[in-house]
């Protein structure tokens, strides 16, 4: 594969806790993968939340594990840098990925960049920073609207607009599109369709309707969808053959 | 912040006397003690064949090799050391797993807030004046420094000079910051982008500045670039400095060699207005205003003339320090 001409598919996935509808979130997660598209998860916690609310954030830890991501478990008020972090490593590890399991083909079934020598190691080192300095990115965010994310709505929001400014300090292209869920009428809902910037979120969350139930599951599939029918659009349109970095290889 | 990488396996912790061999070039270093850990990983210092040096370890070996990289490209850089220079990279194997280490020189020296408590506060801007002489260094190799905070300096010496450790976030100049600290971080005051470019560092450095007058540091609120400005004013210790600071915070200056002429500049300035109590008219020639108004009269009182004695010592030293780090 051609790493040059790829792009990045990633979804960020912002929640505070226990999904109680649809599909089993770390299954999709795992569906997801398949695709080559990254699920990296952030579990937000109030320093006074309620037991219950953290048992629920272990979800985080397997969605993303099994989505091949990052996840990071934070307190609503270092959020920003933690968003900006988490898709960061996400991106970095995917690409990491993909070279191990080119690495493999070269040199066997167990070989990993851990087993090159350090100096080899700094030289694929400073591809990867290449790659997520360079490489296209397209990014959903799926943002939890259920209840208890109600007060924290506003610190998501600060933290997506801060993203923006790290991801377009890059070098490489991005586009970004925003999901909640539950959405008004569907488990999932797109506040934002794709976009260079993530400017215009100021009055995406003040159409949020904050509701009981909480279909994570159902939230990325929803996102795998997105990404497979702009890819299947895109190809139409301009024949373009694109390929998209598988992030298998963990 | 701990970064939980699903791909990685968990932290530990090196004792005093711990012995480890690197796998791949086998030199052996022995642990004496911790210097500090941190997001990516823990420093030891530790014996080797040649003395004293630093050991970092770290659970994420991408990071390691990262920072590895930086530090290759700054022993490259003709002249003056940025940074501490790298001595060895390797792995060690401890139980089951393969931990990635690099090995690099050991600064002694005391951080950037342990050195203000025991020392004068005029010390501020002598070691930034330092700092910006490396950033015009580091800026001309063409990289920037990112993660600039007083955690990541160390002051060595004397002769006092500021160094810097920990180069996670150094980045080559025209990408994204690869690691930045909010409080330190124009993106967060919203006075421009993450992109790598010498006026990123400029304003870190005003910050250091910021933050040794205000220690416990303060939250962010609407208009950051005014909230910025306020805090300068309205810190004695700052105000002196001010239009170079704002500079700073304003990304107006284009080089930190700009920024650390001005600096010096304002330190000449003030030095001079304290020794000629009286309004003087010629604030700029500092060592000659002062022999005349000591040749002029015998009968001053002793008190002033140790007061002048002692501001005059300080001009020299301060002279002296600011050509050291030329
Ligand atoms: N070369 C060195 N000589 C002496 N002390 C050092 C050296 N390098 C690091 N240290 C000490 O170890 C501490 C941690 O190092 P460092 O900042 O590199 O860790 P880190 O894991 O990158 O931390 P963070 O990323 O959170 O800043 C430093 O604050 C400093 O006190
Ligand atoms: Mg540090």
């Amino acid at each position: 594969m051609d790493l040059k001409k790829g792009t990045l598919r990633q979804v960020l996935l912002i929640t505070d806790g226990c999904s109680n509808q649809g599909e089993d979130p770390v299954a999709m997660a795992a569906l997801a993968r398949e695709h080559g598209i990254t699920v990296n998860v952030i579990g937000i916690m109030e320093e006074n939340s309620p037991e219950y609310l953290h048992k629920g954030l272990k979800e985080v830890e397997d969605i993303s594990l099994s989505g091949g991501g990052v996840s990071q478990i934070v307190y609503t008020a270092q959020l920003s840098q933690t968003v900006q972090m988490v898709t960061r490593k996400g991106m970095t590890q995917t690409i990491h990925g993909v070279i191990n399991s080119e690495l493999q083909q070269i040199l066997g079934k167990d070989s990993t960049i851990e087993d090159l020598p350090p100096e080899k190691r700094g030289e694929v080192m400073e591809v990867v920073d290449d790659l997520g300095e360079t490489m296209d990115l397209e990014l959903i965010i799926l943002v939890d609207a259920s209840g208890s994310m109600e007060k924290k709505l506003a610190t998501v929001q600060e933290s997506l607009i801060d993203l923006s400014i790290s991801l377009n300090s890059r070098m490489g292209y991005n586009q970004f599109a925003l999901f909640s869920f539950p959405g008004k009428k569907d488990d999932t809902e797109k506040l934002i369709d794709w976009t260079p910037q993530l400017n215009s979120i100021t009055s995406a969350f003040s159409k949020l309707s904050s509701g009981g139930i909480t279909p994570t599951g159902p939230a990325i599939k929803a996102a795998i969808n997105e990404f497979t029918n702009r890819r299947s659009k895109r190809r139409l349109i301009t024949g373009d053959d694109e390929e998209y970095i598988e992030g298998s290889g963990f | 912040m701990m970064m939980k990488n699903t791909s990685k396996g968990q932290v530990f912790k090196l004792r005093a006397g711990e012995r480890i061999t690197g796998k791949w070039h086998r030199n052996e270093y022995s642990i004496i003690r911790e210097l500090g850990s941190g997001a990516t990983g823990t420093v030891y210092l530790a014996s080797g064949r040649n003395g004293q040096v630093a050991v970092k370890t770290g659970h994420d070996s991408m990071a390691i090799i990262s920072e590895v990289n930086v530090l290759k490209h700054f022993s490259r850089v003709q002249g003056k050391i940025l940074g501490p220079s790298l001595i060895d990279v390797d792995d060690f194997v401890h139980g089951q797993q393969q931990i990635p280490f690099y090995v690099m020189e050991f600064l002694k020296g005391e951080t950037l807030f342990q050195f203000m408590k025991d020392h004068k506060p005029e010390w501020a801007g002598i070691l930034l004046v330092q700092l910006l002489t490396d950033l015009q260094m580091l800026h001309q190799a063409g990289w920037v420094f990112g993660d600039l905070k007083p955690d990541n300096l160390l002051v060595v010496g004397p002769p006092h000079r500021v160094r810097w450790i920990d180069v996670g976030g150094t980045t080559q100049v025209g990408r994204s910051i690869k690691e930045y600290t909010e409080f330190f971080d124009r993106g967060y005051w919203g006075l421009g982008t993450r992109k790598a470019e010498p006026s990123y560092d400029l304003f870190a450095a005003s910050m250091i500045m910021i933050n040794l007058a205000y220690p416990q540091r303060f939250e962010k609120r609407k208009d950051g670039g005014g909230q910025l400005k306020e805090a300068v004013k309205n810190s004695s210790m700052l105000s002196p400095f001010q239009s170079v600071l704002l500079k700073g915070l304003y990304g107006k200056y284009r080089s930190a060699e700009e920024m650390r002429n001005d600096m010096v500049s304002v330190l000449n300035n003030k030095g001079t207005s304290r020794m000629s109590a009286p309004p003087a008219k010629g604030q700029r020639t500092a060592s000659r205003s002062g022999q005349r108004v000591k040749k002029k009269k015998k009968k001053r009182a002793v008190m002033f003339e140790t007061v002048l004695l002692g501001s005059f010592l300080f001009i020299v030293y301060l002279f002296y320090l600011v050509s050291q780090s030329m």
